[in-house]
């Protein structure tokens, strides 16, 4: 099995200084989430927006950092999978709103 | 201390309970008594539950199904027996609060740990067998989903004894479920027991995804795979994608419970609409989890026993990848009525009859296989003879709920329970079974009985048609799923119709234990004995092999030239196995307690959550931790079997097959 398990398709794995700095920027990420919503800082949309963009971030942080997801070309199942991925999160979640919204509407629930 | 734990909550008032308990507590200490005499433990402990070998690992899942099949049909029979019973006046023999943990019960069970364990089992049996793996990726992990899975089955058998069950079906809907309806641990064995399984079963998907994605034998191009191996791998990819789905939303109605949040009540901005979108958004990819493989089981079996090659490959691939995207634009067609437009309802209703298309390739590949085949008719033949009418009806009666407006008036009408009961025991069941008497030969060295097999087919295809075929009639006059007494006099004689096919289907249940019975006593009769490896003049890799395979499968990794790799070796004169060697040493996983450990602490930390026991729940998760970090450090996690033991087996499994061609 040796031959077969160590078979490695040459993606990175990162280094000690990429996974501190990737968890570094996720708690400053995580507590600046928690401060807008604490502090009432910003308006209720304007902390809903904040709170989105963090989010995304967040995301692309945790891709880059802990995923090691890149462009490179023996990226190729790793690029793969994350398109799947998002296209099944992007059915479910546009589907989702479009279920709910128009029940809302036909129920008259809001 | 105890929580809410006390006396009280173990129901000695109720017979039938302290009976069955009385039961599985003597035939309990009676298994342990004889494992104890004959001085098994160290065996069992040993070979089998520490195992970290997918061929183990796979028979205790199959065990694992087969015990909560009885559970499941137990359950069963108990509610036919119910409706046959109480109807005018009389009030049956089950009060509405011990019926409803049963049927919420006996869904939990059939899906969760009776199909989902046998899927996970055949999975294990096969795929590293058929694309010429020696083990899974992750030999470690799949040991702990193992384990995973049982535990949640244990705490689901618990309620039984300790507490009570949901009430509040199979998948728990809120507002019911919530506390404020559903005060009692019913809810929250449910919660504990979905969470742990899940954890089992996602690992299964990543596990079998890794497997099938980097360990295939070299030449073994995605179009060279088998179909089986299709789809396990378009089921692992459902797996990965919708089981968070269900951990989300079943931890949102844990919080709620638990933490006193709102996402689901009926105050405090609760919306329990989204429970069932988000449910259903798991729900119904998870029955094409279950049913894809069991049409993977039919493109094996099918080919074999019609001595043809599979009609049609690239459109049976297609076909599955298809159902698999599709499966994923369909979920609202269990809440039609949940008050969504004709807009909603349009898009998923067509989504859900588009599905019937590539279903109905399926259908017609397996038919155009059979066709002008050398049809033997073996006991899988029965099953998958049976699956094809069968399905098909199941498959006509779901497109006609599709209509949203036929929905309307089907909705949760014992129509429905027909229905699904249609397409899972004729699809579902009816393939699981035909693989185990299909594979069985290859996991223990000898053959099913077949005499037994049919009866057990004959039994369970007859009893399916009396046991559903009157809940098709009465859903259309109007009766609801989950009632518990009645007093309409056109409902009475089409249940107690049902009542006779449930009684049937025990028959068929009881043929099947006669029939593992007979074929364990009859192994050593030459014509039982699978002696070449290779029984039905099979086609795909995992014949090529000795049987029961040696620990590492394969000698030599076999390189694959074509599709149905092991019949064009066979017709092209190249020996599969390189009998003869050079061998080399073989680098193999060593057995861990490391997930038997990690089960026995989750299931310490569920049963302590479902009481409030917060100090045991603490060391439950503090072993699980500790234990994941223990294995983490443990470098000793593998070695070698040395060149010469592999020869010395290779050359003991030539000479038998020199023995047998000579004959």
């Amino acid at each position: 099995m040796s031959d077969i398990h160590t078979s490695s398709s040459g993606e990175s794995h990162g280094s000690v200084t990429s996974y501190v700095i990737g968890f570094v920027l996720a708690v400053i990420l995580t507590v600046l989430a928690f401060a807008v919503v604490a502090t009432h800082s910003l308006s209720p949309s304007g902390t809903i927006l904040a709170l989105s963009v963090l989010a995304l971030v967040q995301v692309l942080v945790h891709l880059h950092y802990f995923l090691h997801m890149g462009g490179g070309s023996e990226q190729r199942w790793n690029n793969m999978c994350f398109v799947f991925t998002v296209g099944f999160v992007a059915i479910f979640i546009i589907g989702t709103l479009f279920v709910m919204n128009n029940t809302a509407i036909h129920m008259m629930s809001r | 201390m105890l929580g809410r734990l006390s006396l009280s909550a173990i129901p000695f008032d109720v017979p039938i309970l302290v009976g069955t308990f009385a039961g599985v507590a003597i035939i309990g200490v009676a298994v342990l008594g004889l494992i104890t005499y004959f001085g098994k433990w160290g065996y069992l402990w040993k070979e089998w539950f520490t195992s970290v070998d997918h061929k183990r690992l796979a028979v205790m899942y199959i065990i694992l199904a087969l015990v909560a099949l009885f559970r499941g049909f137990a359950d069963a029979i108990m509610m036919r027996t119910q409706l046959a019973l109480a109807y005018a006046g009389n009030p049956g023999y089950l009060p509405p609060h011990h019926y409803d943990q049963i049927f919420s019960a006996h869904g939990t069970i059939m899906i969760f740990f009776l199909a989902m364990a046998f899927m996970t089992g055949l999975f294990n049996f096969v795929v590293p067998l058929q694309i010429g793996a020696r083990d899974v990726a992750f030999p470690f992990l799949n040991n702990l989903s193992f384990w995973m899975t049982a535990i949640a089955f244990i705490l689901v058998n618990v309620s039984l004894f300790i507490g009570e069950f949901s009430q509040c079906g199979w998948l728990a809907y809120p507002p019911l479920s919530e506390s404020q309806f559903s005060p009692g641990v019913g809810v929250d064995y449910y919660i504990w027991a979905i969470q742990l399984s899940g954890v089992g079963t996602l690992l299964t998907g990543v596990n079998f995804f890794v497997t099938i994605v980097k360990m295939r034998a070299p030449g073994m191009t995605w179009m060279k795979m088998p179909v089986f191996t299709w789809t396990a791998f378009c089921s692992s990819i459902l797996i990965m994608v919708s089981f968070p789905v269900l951990t989300v939303a079943v931890a949102l109605l844990g919080l709620d419970r638990y933490f006193g949040m709102h996402f689901f009540t009926n105050d405090g901005g609760g919306n329990q609409m989204m429970y069932l979108n988000l449910i259903w958004a798991w729900g119904h990819p998870e029955v094409y989890i279950l049913v894809i493989p069991a049409f993977g089981v039919f493109s094996e079996v099918v080919p074999a026993f019609s001595q043809k090659p599979l009609f049609g490959y690239g459109t049976m691939v297609y076909a599955t990848c298809a159902i698999m995207v599709l499966s994923f634009l369909v979920w609202v067609h269990h809440f039609f009525t949940m008050g969504a437009g004709p807009d909603v309802n349009a898009f998923f209703g067509i989504a859900t009859m588009v599905i019937s298309i590539p279903t109905g390739v399926k259908l017609f590949n397996w038919m155009f296989t059979m066709y002008k085949g050398r049809i033997q008719y073996h006991a899988c033949m029965y099953w998958v003879i049976g699956f094809m009418v069968t399905f098909t009806i199941g498959g006509m009666t779901g497109v006609m709920m599709a209509i949203p407006g036929a929905d309307f008036v089907l909705h949760n009408s014992l129509f429905l329970i027909a229905h699904f009961h249609n397409v899972i025991i004729g699809g579902v069941y009816f393939g699981y079974i035909a693989g185990m008497n299909f594979w069985f030969p290859k996991v223990m060295g000898f053959k099913m009985n077949e005499s037994w097999g049919i009866r057990a087919f004959w039994f369970w295809f007859i009893g399916f048609y009396f046991a559903f075929v009157p809940l098709y009639v009465v859903g259309f006059q109007g009766m609801t799923r989950r009632l518990n007494h009645y007093d309409n006099p056109a409902w009475h004689p089409w249940l107690l119709v049902a009542e006779v096919g449930a009684v049937l289907i025990l028959l068929g249940i009881v043929c099947q234990l006669t029939q593992l019975y007979v074929t364990i006593r009859d192994r050593n009769l030459p014509e039982n004995q699978d002696v070449t490896g290779d029984p039905w003049n099979g086609r795909s890799l995992e014949w090529s092999t000795s049987s029961p395979p040696p620990p590492y499968n394969f000698a030599i990794v076999p390189h694959v030239h074509e599709l149905d790799a092991f019949m064009h070796d066979k017709e092209n004169g190249i020996d599969t196995r390189h009998a003869g060697g050079p061998y080399e040493a073989i680098h193999m996983p060593k057995n861990t307690a490391a997930g038997i450990l990690v089960g026995g602490f989750s299931l310490v930390f569920g049963f302590a959550a479902v009481w409030y026991i917060w100090w045991l729940a603490a060391i439950g998760l503090i072993g699980v931790i500790g234990t994941v970090i223990a294995r983490s450090a443990n470098k000793d996690i593998d070695y070698y079997i040395p060149a010469d033991e592999v020869a010395r087996i290779e050359n003991e499994h030539s000479r038998k097959l020199m023995a047998q061609a000579a004959e």
